[in-house]
């Protein structure tokens, strides 16, 4: 992996306190937590201690940095007030550019260009990423366009290259360090979770201690008001569909490396699923406001939810039911408080 | 005179709809001089038929974008209200009539769902309609187990063609069940927006809500009107795909809801609201049909098509932002 030392030294520590703090001060957080534990008691009951094994809490591990390392990508286009409907097709498409690569030219290779090809590989993935995603960012920023409309036809041409080259096809068989991504544990976390700990952290810090994260918050909230303060919008906003398609490309290695295979169209069920967490999380899909917190605490709802659905025998369908009505209930609490009388 | 035909002209050159004219006829003339199989009549009629779902659902959402809201949740209901009908219609025999009657029902109440959740709760369209389409799709799944419907009632099977002809290939075409409904509904839609006062208040609706309100609009009774317009869009749409497919599914139809939204935004309906008409409605499907169409009949493999239809839509949503915004400095000078 590549990654710059000084986030993961610094990354974990710094998250946790501004976790904490984030979650007892922010009052989207306070509903999260307690509809998590009333979610966990609830659970708990019906399906006993099982619901707490460690098979149970690893598996959930296990699925939940695909959904989040999406959710991420999805969310800091809905903090600029903005939406990237194309972070799907990007997934698979860098995932095909990497897995092309890594099944083609691995398997021959010894020793250094072994290891060698695999990170060209991982780099051409995210060169791929960034070229989407400068060219979303430019069209929404420089052109105009509303991202709804441009992420849409980004969507459909990705997707469209994707199809196009592969006909549709899976390409599998990648080499084992790659399926450890996926598949592997770390002193028994999964390693998927510590990536998503690894991008999470750093966006963490883009958005909460950086100029072009106060700069991302303030475009969602008034872009002319920001513009006319004296910030260069347009080059906020093509960043953050840059990264936004990065993490697309993070999302798709991960992908890639649990199913052992690349496709065109996986995962594309995920695409509004991964607005309805990051709305869950607290993230105004007007734009202006959002914590990453917020998005990890309905992350972890969601896959507490799906699992326990899992152990209970019932239908994913059933999951996804469950989980608009909750995304409903969760943002109708406000209005209906107000009707009650309660200042919130 | 002259003059009044360069201001015309000068007219139309400002409007959505004559661009995207322009586009498709050079298009139709260079498919129709390209290829043998693209002026054909029955050609003609295969691609009202096979884009009739798309657009009688993007009629809908049209009504739905101008007043300034949106819905995805459509397909989620489109395919509950073909599952029930079919279901009953199996059981106890029903007649066009009441199919029609019962998925358009069934439409309207889910629709109704959507409406009373945004404006009681106060929850943003997009959000409601992703909570709904989950909602929906995953109750229909969970109680169907996801089973396929395949056998469905002999009458509806064979459909209804009027003016059937049948050329020298032995190949009968007409008008059939869904070119009419595609017919009837975009007439219906162009009377509701053009022809009535409710259409100018969605219009209004969309363009301003805060003035829409104070000027005494009953807000929550339009919200209702629009999003249950778009559920019997649904109901009508689900029955004549149903009756082209020659069977149910309950999972094939979500995943379409973005096809419907790139055919309304491509014929210049604003997702801001107040801005759409039919006519450009037709025209954005028109030119997502006929290129489609054009790629296969011109040998490209379809497996590319999506690109181009990607590529377009990026293409003509950029020229389209570049033009408003040189009409806006223009504007500016003036």
């Amino acid at each position: 992996m590549s990654h710059e030392p000084a986030y993961l030294s610094k990354g974990p520590d710094a998250a946790l306190v501004r976790l904490i703090k984030g979650l007892t001060h922010d009052v989207t957080n306070r509903r999260l937590i307690i509809l998590l534990v009333a979610l966990v008691a609830v659970f708990g009951l019906l399906i006993g201690e099982r619901f707490f094994s460690q098979a149970t809490v690893q598996s959930m591990a296990f699925q939940l940095p695909e959904l989040g390392i999406l959710s991420l990508a999805m969310m800091i286009t809905l903090v600029s007030g903005g939406l990237n409907l194309a972070i799907i097709s990007t997934a698979n498409l860098c995932a095909l550019t990497m897995a092309y690569i890594m099944t083609s030219h691995v398997p021959g290779a010894e020793g250094f260009m072994w290891a060698g090809w695999q990170i060209i590989a991982i780099f051409a993935g995210l060169a791929v990423a960034a070229v989407i995603g400068l060219l979303n960012g430019f069209v929404i920023a420089y052109l105009g366009v509303s991202p709804i409309l441009t992420t849409l036809g980004t969507m459909t041409m990705v997707k469209g290259i994707a199809i196009g080259m592969t006909r549709g096809n899976v390409l599998s068989g990648l080499p084992e360090p790659i399926v450890f991504i996926g598949n592997g544990t770390v002193y028994g976390i999964p390693t998927a979770m510590l990536v998503f700990a690894a991008v999470a952290s750093p966006i963490a810090i883009m958005l909460g201690r950086t100029p072009t994260g106060a700069a991302t918050y303030m475009i969602g909230s008034n872009e002319k008001a920001t513009r006319y303060s004296g910030i260069d919008t347009k080059r906020v906003i093509l960043r953050v569909y840059l990264i936004s398609s990065l993490l697309a490309a993070v999302a798709g290695l991960v992908m890639m490396a649990r199913f052992n295979s690349a496709n065109a169209s996986y995962a594309e069920s995920y695409l509004l699923v991964t607005i309805l967490a990051a709305v869950l999380g607290g993230v105004d899909p007007m734009g202006g406001f959002g914590k990453i917190a917020g998005l990890v605490l309905s992350l972890i709802i969601l896959q507490v939810i799906s699992s326990a659905f899992n152990l209970l025998n019932f239908s994913q369908f059933l999951t996804l039911a469950i989980w608009g009505t909750i995304l409903v209930a969760v943002m109708a609490v406000p209005n209906i408080r107000k009707r009650l009388g309660f200042a919130d | 005179m002259h003059e009044s035909r360069a201001d015309l002209f000068q007219r139309l050159k400002r409007r959505h709809e004559f661009w995207l004219a322009s586009v498709i006829a050079i298009l139709v003339i260079f498919l129709s001089v390209a290829t043998q199989g693209f002026l054909t009549l029955q050609n003609f009629f295969d691609l009202l038929t096979s884009y009739a779902f798309l657009g009688i659902l993007a009629a809908g959402l049209l009504v739905v974008l101008i007043s300034g809201g949106i819905d995805i949740s459509f397909t989620a209901t489109a395919s509950i209200a073909q599952y029930i009908t079919m279901l009953l219609a199996n059981k106890y025999g029903l007649d066009w009539f009441s199919v029609f009657a019962l998925a358009i029902l069934v439409g309207v109440l889910l629709g109704a769902i959507n409406a009373i959740l945004i404006d009681r709760l106060q929850i943003s369209s997009i959000i409601v309609s992703i909570a709904t389409l989950n909602i929906f799709y995953g109750l229909l799944v969970f109680v169907t187990g996801g089973k396929y419907i395949y056998s469905l009632p002999s009458w509806f099977g064979k459909g209804i063609y009027w003016f059937e002809y049948v050329d020298a290939d032995e190949i009968s075409y007409g008008l059939n069940l869904q070119i009419l409904a595609l017919l009837v509904m975009f007439t219906i839609t162009w009377l509701l927006l053009n022809r009535t006062n409710i259409g100018r208040q969605i219009y209004a609706l969309g363009g301003n809500r805060e003035a829409a309100q104070r000027l005494g609009f009953n807000v929550f009774r339009l919200n209702i009107l629009v999003y249950c317009y778009m559920g019997l869009t649904a109901g009508v749409a689900s029955l004549i795909q149903a009756q082209l497919a020659q069977s149910v599914a309950p999972t094939v139809l979500v995943g379409k809801e973005l096809d419907v939204l790139a055919a309304v935004v491509l014929g210049g309906a604003s997702l801001a609201g107040g801005v759409g008409t039919v006519l450009g409605t037709v025209l954005g499907l028109a030119l997502l049909a006929i290129m489609q169409n054009g790629l296969i009949l011109i040998g490209v493999s379809s497996y590319w098509s999506q690109f181009f239809v990607g590529l377009v839509i990026l293409l003509s949503v950029s020229a389209t932002a570049l033009s408003a915004r040189r009409k806006r400095k223009g504007n500016l000078v003036e």
